[in-house]
């Protein structure tokens, strides 16, 4: 009896067996299964790629520059409000560089207060010249790269949060390099809707509308977009100091026409977004869809004030930088609550109370790169995919047992050996499959037969010496297996360096060929082995049908 | 015993100045098609140039020419159309925006249903890519096949000779740029899946080398009185139904994939397609004969021949 034939036999059984208990919860069969299957064998399995079940990809870059300017501004608004508070008089606060503020005034005995005041509340801006009537600021360097750095991380929590209440199966958040947020949504029937949930800034603001300058009631009612810039030159010189123009967006309900209306707006923020407790989408008595926010303590208390001071004016709800509503305050609020309704379709107005509870993103996101697969290519892709495998299979399972009669048969079991370890691989991996990936698996199945073929023609040629069939598949083995190596160790070479260098579906095919070059290996040297060893070893074989 | 061939005594070294001149002439277009990548003349995909690609796919068939019309009424003459002739697909492609903030994709979109409204259709799937991210993919690209390159010629040098390893890495080379050279010559478009083809065809074409190589290396053992050609003719004859056979099967898988696969990977089984062609042609044509012609000084089973 051959050497080890029995110990082969069972390793390659075991190999089958293994692939298929891996690789069962990747079948739709999988559910029949009772539930204490997925406590002791493997209960995940392959995954789809995105070009398979579609879904997005998007790379975000984090604008931190703006980031740092938004802080700034912040910080101007704070050193304003503690000069006010200290009864310091203070002719102005500017912006003069990306992280420079001038700070002017008129006496110069408010030097040495207003130093002490930033020294205390805003030790990172650093004075880098003081004059008699004003101080140049800086913002120290490590205070701007801890922005930036909180700008990024901000976002991606922001970001997380935003997706999870949206309600992704398997969403992939991840930093890329240092200011790039890599998002990963597979699967996702509606890839608009979730693209502006994540990209919307989410800067929400309450400011009053300044119905008292007598300039407001010059403005239009409503301004076609080509009007804008003629607007803009018309008006803009005008607009009073302290005052800015914002626009409600308002779609008409027939022609889908856009038109914008212009408001006259105090420039001061009243109140943001981050003083909210929750958000929802709700529907008013005419079944128009809109948001109800609820403050937090601080918020109620800070808008219950407002409201109580500014009866009969109209607050403007302000959504980075659009107007949404200018409800006039008809009395004091208690309790916190508002309403922002605005024309809104019920997705939008879905998407609107995410963005709210989920908080605003700290910087503007720039996409620069977004890659979305609808899920009917996906489906066709899959689908195709399986028709080009089983064809191509097909074509070189006959093509062998043409061309090498029963030696054939055996190579092309090695082949189908081939394909299911390869599978229950990548699902012991939990590899995911791309559309690359089945070409990679569909690849292997034409170079599978490779390292048989190489034995196949050395046996040949053995038989040809004359030398007896069993010594003559055992020298074709022995002769072949050092080039088989080396065949395989090259495109292995290529295969890693494509796994290295690859991103998604590229990947997945450097995984899918990897794996089959490195079975392969396996398959051809053992699992064919096995079969002539036991062809031979129960009698004497004068011929071989090779 | 079924052959294809019986026991062949063709003279492969013998023909191998038609053999350099056509290779030569390969090898220069690849490299022209490689100087016009690099000053941005070829037909680079977006993953490269950066831009917008829009897969639509519509209830009833568009013909292209009136798709071409209704982009241009709307600003959008820069538009690169295919159709593909399976279920209504358009593909739009508009490449090199400076900012990807200008929502081309979007503007597609609502171009064909205000155009079309009768046309019902599905986005089946747009890519937006910034100009940074392809610059940095092209750069990727290009060490990706640099540092494949040097793995090998590392490999086969360890395993055989350094010779061996540079004529193996030459015929490599060579065949990437043939296919380079025939996708610039087509004006199919360069992007990220065929460079993956191209380091698929190189991994292939050298494990095609290798066998060719290894058999040389065995004969050249074996001490015979026979010239070098000989030699070296001998070791391709034998294993010629070998590489028939295997670059037939690893054809015809490709020959499905191509016909089969879907438009999504058509251009990359094409790559595949032509690498397993000019990548047998060249281990039995470019990799070889280079041994004969470059003898060398060093390398102990070469100079035994001379």
């Amino acid at each position: 009896m051959k050497k080890g034939i029995k110990g082969r036999i069972i390793l390659i059984s075991l190999t089958i067996l293994s692939s298929i208990v891996f690789f069962l919860p990747s079948t739709r069969f999988y559910s029949l299964f009772p539930s204490w299957w997925g406590n002791i064998f493997p209960n995940k399995g392959i995954n789809l790629g995105l070009d398979l079940q579609g879904g997005i990809h998007l790379v975000l870059e984090v604008e931190q520059d703006e980031a740092v300017s938004n802080n700034l501004d912040q910080m101007m608004a704070g050193i304003k409000d503690s000069a006010n508070e200290k009864k310091i008089e203070v002719s102005s606060v500017k912006k003069v560089a990306m992280s420079d503020i001038l700070i002017e005034y008129p006496r110069k005995e408010a030097k040495e207060t207003l130093t002490k005041v930033i020294n205390d509340q805003f030790p990172f801006l650093i004075s880098k010249e003081s004059k008699d009537n004003a101080l140049l600021l800086t913002l120290s360097n490590d205070e701007a790269s801890r922005i930036k750095e909180n700008a990024v991380s901000q976002s991606m929590e922001t970001i997380r949060n935003r997706i999870d209440q949206f309600g992704v199966a398997e969403p992939l958040i991840q930093r890329q390099g240092t200011n790039q947020i890599l998002i990963q949504l597979p699967g996702i029937k509606n890839p608009q809707q979730a693209l502006s949930l994540i990209k919307t800034t989410a800067l929400l603001e309450f400011k009053l509308v300044d119905d008292e300058n007598s300039f407001s009631r010059e403005l239009p009612n409503s301004l076609k977009l080509d009007q804008e810039e003629k607007f803009k030159s018309e008006f803009g010189p005008r607009i009073p100091e302290g005052d800015e123009i914002l626009f409600e967006k308002i779609v008409d309900k027939d022609s889908q026409a856009v038109t914008k209306r212009p408001f006259l707006i105090k420039k001061r923020t009243l109140l943001t977004g981050d003083k909210l407790s929750d958000a929802r989408m709700s529907f008013d008595e005419y079944n128009k869809p809109y948001v109800s926010v609820v403050f937090d303590r601080t918020g109620s208390k800070q808008f219950e004030t407002i409201t109580a001071e500014n009866v009969r004016k109209r607050l403007a709800i302000i959504l980075d930088g659009t107007v949404y509503s200018a409800p006039v305050i008809q009395d004091r609020i208690l309790g916190g609550r508002a309403q922002i309704s605005g024309g809104f379709t019920p997705e939008e107005a879905t998407s609107l109370a995410i963005v709210l509870r989920a908080g605003a993103l700290p910087a503007p996101v720039k996409t620069i790169q977004n890659v979305t697969v609808g899920p009917s290519l996906g489906r066709d892709s899959i689908e195709m995919g399986f028709r080009a495998a089983k064809w191509g299979t097909l074509l070189v399972v006959v093509f062998m047992i043409f061309y090498y009669r029963l030696a054939g048969l055996i190579a092309d079991f090695a082949l189908v050996l081939n394909v299911i370890l390869l599978i229950g691989a990548l699902a012991a991996l939990n590899a995911t499959l791309t559309l690359p990936g089945i070409a990679g698996i569909i690849l292997t199945i034409g170079m599978s037969v490779d390292s048989n073929v190489l034995i196949f023609e050395r046996i040949r040629e053995e038989l040809r010496l004359g030398k007896p069939v069993r010594g003559a598949i055992d020298s074709g083995y022995d002769k072949a297996f050092l080039t088989i190596i080396d065949s395989h160790v090259t495109t292995l070479i290529t295969a890693l360096v494509l796994f290295i260098f690859g991103t998604g579906p590229i990947k997945g095919f450097a995984v899918s060929l990897s794996l089959g070059v490195t079975i392969n290996l396996f398959t051809s040297l053992v699992g064919t082995k096995v079969i002539f060893d036991m062809i031979t070893m129960r009698k004497k074989i004068e011929t071989l049908s090779i | 015993m079924f052959e294809l061939l019986g026991k062949t005594r063709i003279d492969f070294i013998g023909k191998r100045y038609y053999a350099f001149l056509f290779s030569g002439l390969m090898i220069v277009l690849g490299l022209i098609s490689l100087f016009s990548i690099s000053m941005g003349k070829a037909n680079l995909g977006i993953d490269f140039a950066g831009g917008t690609a829009v897969q639509l796919k519509f209830e009833h068939p568009v013909k292209i020419e009136d798709a071409r019309v209704i982009l241009e009424k709307n600003d959008l003459k820069e538009a690169e159309l295919q159709e593909f002739s399976e279920g209504n697909k358009l593909l739009i492609r508009i490449k090199k925006q400076t900012t990807i903030q200008e929502k081309i994709a979007e503007k597609v979109v609502s171009i064909f249903t205000k155009e079309l409204p009768d046309n019902h259709f599905v986005i089946d799937s747009s890519e937006e890519i910034g100009p940074t991210i392809g610059q940095k993919l092209q750069k990727d690209a290009t060490l990706a096949v640099g540092i494949a390159m040097l793995g090998i010629i590392i490999y086969i040098a360890f395993r055989f000779e350094f010779r061996f390893g540079v004529a193996a890495a030459i015929a490599t080379f060579h065949d990437v740029l043939a296919v380079l050279g025939i996708f610039y010559l087509l004006h199919r478009e360069i992007n990220l899946l065929i460079v993956t083809a191209l380091l698929t065809l190189a991994g292939y074409s050298l494990t095609d080398t290798v066998v060719v190589f290894d058999r040389i290396r065995e004969n050249l053992r074996l001490r015979s009185r026979e010239t070098l050609e000989q030699v070296i003719n001998n070791g391709i004859n034998q294993v010629l139904s070998r590489t028939i056979v295997v670059s037939l099967t690893v054809f015809l898988v490709l020959l499905a994939l191509f016909f089969f696969g879907g438009e999504v990977i058509h251009d990359f089984s094409f790559a595949l397609l032509m690498g397993v062609v000019i990548g047998t042609y060249s281990s039995i044509f470019v990799a070889s004969p280079i041994l004969v012609v470059w003898k060398g000084s060093k390398g102990k089973l070469l100079r035994r021949m001379a």
